[in-house]
């Protein structure tokens, strides 16, 4: 513990190309292209299978495939296979963003497809009988709907990312990643230590600024109606007894 | 508003006057919601035609035809995300309106399906089973469509609130005369909406095609007689008026009055009428057995209410339930006019048209 806090106190630790801010800022870089990659193939694809209802199995076999792959494992297999045909630290970062982006796209599409899917058929019916066209539905209403599960695919992605993102370290890239990686050449458990508390910390703060995004966002009649005391049932007019 | 409306589906030919209620009845699998589904065009019809005012429904654009038809399904439909008045608003938008329009446009309505304005603003999830089918049927109504298509709009909420949903469905048809198709499968819900009921049987095909009093009083055959159920004679009472009834004056008492008073006003009979303060009938007490002033507690319900101009069936009913079988009429404001008795009614009914004869 007092290692821990040695490390923490130095300015020295925090300052410079290779102090706390400077690998936050670079962690955080990495996992925002990841997210924003992810995102982009993702929803629209989840979006589309929920609309559609097309391509459910195999996409859902492919991503619990996704899910299964190593991703320390991949991410060598990447920079021997992509890494000799690019330059300079994209070789090592290409291949790190990329098998990110193979463990967020996962959650983000169940969560894009679910909740299209999950979409009361009668709320769709309805739409399209008062006159809504395809693209209609979808923007004014499965999305609208799916919000609440859209959001919880891209937490649980970032959650993942932001974790995961130290291995970029491993492949001599920045990140917080460097803390652990450096700290274990150095047997500085102190600096590992301090590592692993900034990444939790970090990956905390991300998912509160979503939460803060997703309750701007998302409708409050999404709620759950025990969610709030504004959401009770008005009481039905007395019939009147004759 | 339109001339005319004409329906067609498969085997089936319906034509649907304008301005009037037609009910789609039916067992389940006879093809109701799919008839219903086939005049917007939710189902696409694999061949024949379905015309409305004389125009096939085939050529015009799809969310065109849809904007110009007010729908409402079982489940209500409602969007969970949007207030209750942006609910209400939907069609005026997609037909651009403008949303101040659209907004004055749907408080409007709020208040014409009897929901409280204070509703507006809040979601869907907040409001009971039946203030959501109330929102539905406003949303249906928002554009003003003058077709309106309604799929067992009444069937998922408790027995009271569709009565008064019921109620009040009729009341605002009175007042708006939209050509209405209405599909359920609750005999007695078409009976009751009904201006005209088509009967379906399994398969889609067409039992009958009739007003309500003339298929209680002359089912086209058994499958019909028998998906109508018991008691048809007596239910198609309802459908004749009385106006020929000899009403008897009844001496009454008001609520409150000492037992000596009660026994006075009676006169010997053994059931006497106790009136509230407003002078409307409130229930029956028994003068001998009475020990101290009247009291609502001690009243006999049992007795239903007719009213002057009503059916054969409410006055009937009304003599039936009395426990003095003296049956109890009021007019329109619910004050005292006089009483019925059962063998009055039945004359009236031997004396009358046959029921069902037009």
């Amino acid at each position: 513990m007092n290692l821990l806090w040695e490390w923490l106190a130095d300015p020295n630790n925090w300052s410079g190309p290779e102090g706390v801010w400077a690998r936050l800022i670079e962690h955080l870089s990495y996992s925002l292209v990841t997210l924003v990659i992810a995102a982009v193939v993702g929803i629209p694809l989840g979006l589309w299978i929920g609309h559609t209802g097309k391509g459910r199995l195999t996409v859902v076999n492919l991503v619990n495939g996704m899910r299964s792959v190593p991703t320390l494992g991949l991410l060598f297999v990447a920079v021997l296979v992509v890494g000799p045909l690019l330059a300079g630290d994209v070789a090592f970062l290409g291949p790190a963003i990329f098998v990110l982006v193979i463990l967020a796209i996962p959650p983000i599409l169940a969560g894009a497809y679910a909740g299209v899917e999950g979409v009361d058929p009668g709320v769709r019916d309805a739409a399209r009988g008062m006159g809504m066209g395809e693209l209609q539905v979808l923007t004014k209403v499965e999305i609208p709907v799916a919000l609440p599960l859209i959001f919880s695919g891209l937490r649980s992605a970032a959650l993942q990312v932001v974790a995961t993102a130290t291995i970029a370290a491993s492949v001599s890239v920045g990140g917080l990643g460097r803390f652990l990686i450096d700290g274990q050449a150095y047997r500085d458990y102190g600096e590992m230590a301090a590592g692993a508390l900034l990444v939790a910390l970090l990956a905390v703060c991300v998912d509160l600024v979503f939460a803060a995004v997703q309750r701007l966002v998302v409708s409050p009649g999404l709620a759950a109606p025990n969610d709030s005391p504004r959401l009770r049932a008005a009481p039905q007019p007395v019939p009147a007894t004759t | 508003m339109y001339p005319g409306g004409t329906t067609a589906v498969g085997g089936l030919s319906l034509d649907i006057p304008t301005g009037q209620i037609t009910v789609l009845v039916g067992p389940s699998g006879c093809g109701k919601t799919t008839s219903l589904r086939m005049i917007n065009r939710m189902i696409e019809p694999s061949s024949g035609l379905v015309a409305i005012d004389g125009r096939d429904t085939a050529t015009l654009e799809v969310n065109e035809l849809r904007r110009s038809i007010g729908y409402v399904i079982q489940s209500g439909g409602l969007f969970p995300h949007q207030s209750i008045l942006d609910n209400i608003a939907t069609v005026p938008l997609l037909l651009g309106w403008g949303r101040a329009k659209a907004r004055a446009r749907a408080h409007e309505l709020l208040e014409l399906v009897g929901l409280d304005p204070a509703l507006a603003k809040r979601y869907p999830s907040q409001l009971s089973g039946g203030q959501q089918q109330r929102v539905g049927v406003a949303r249906a109504l928002a554009a003003d469509p003058p077709v309106m298509l309604l799929d067992e709009p009444f069937s998922a909420v408790d027995p009271v609130v569709r009565a008064q949903l019921q109620d009040e469905f009729l009341r605002l048809q009175a007042e708006l005369g939209k050509t209405i198709v209405f599909v359920t499968h609750d005999i007695d819900e078409a009976i009751k909406l009904a201006d005209l009921v088509a009967v379906l049987r399994v398969g889609g095909t067409l039992a009958q095609f009739d007003a309500p009093a003339r298929l209680l009083a002359d089912p086209a055959d058994d499958f019909v007689a028998d998906f109508l159920g018991r008691d048809r004679g007596y239910r198609a009472l309802g459908f004749v008026a009385a106006p020929g009834l000899p009403i008897s004056a009844e001496p009454t008492v008001p609520l409150g009055a000492t037992p000596a008073e009660a026994k006075q006003a009676a006169a010997g009979a053994d059931w006497l009428l106790v009136l509230d303060a407003a002078g409307a009938p409130a229930g029956w007490v028994e003068p001998a057995r009475l020990l101290a002033p009247i009291t609502s507690a001690e009243l006999h319900r049992g007795g239903t209410l007719a009213r002057v101009g009503g059916s054969l069936r409410a006055a009937l009913d009304a003599a039936l339930s009395a426990p003095s079988r003296r049956g109890v009429i009021t007019d329109d404001a619910g004050g005292l006019v006089g009483t019925v008795r059962a063998q009055d009614v039945l004359v009236e009914i031997e004396r009358g048209p046959k029921t069902g004869a037009p």
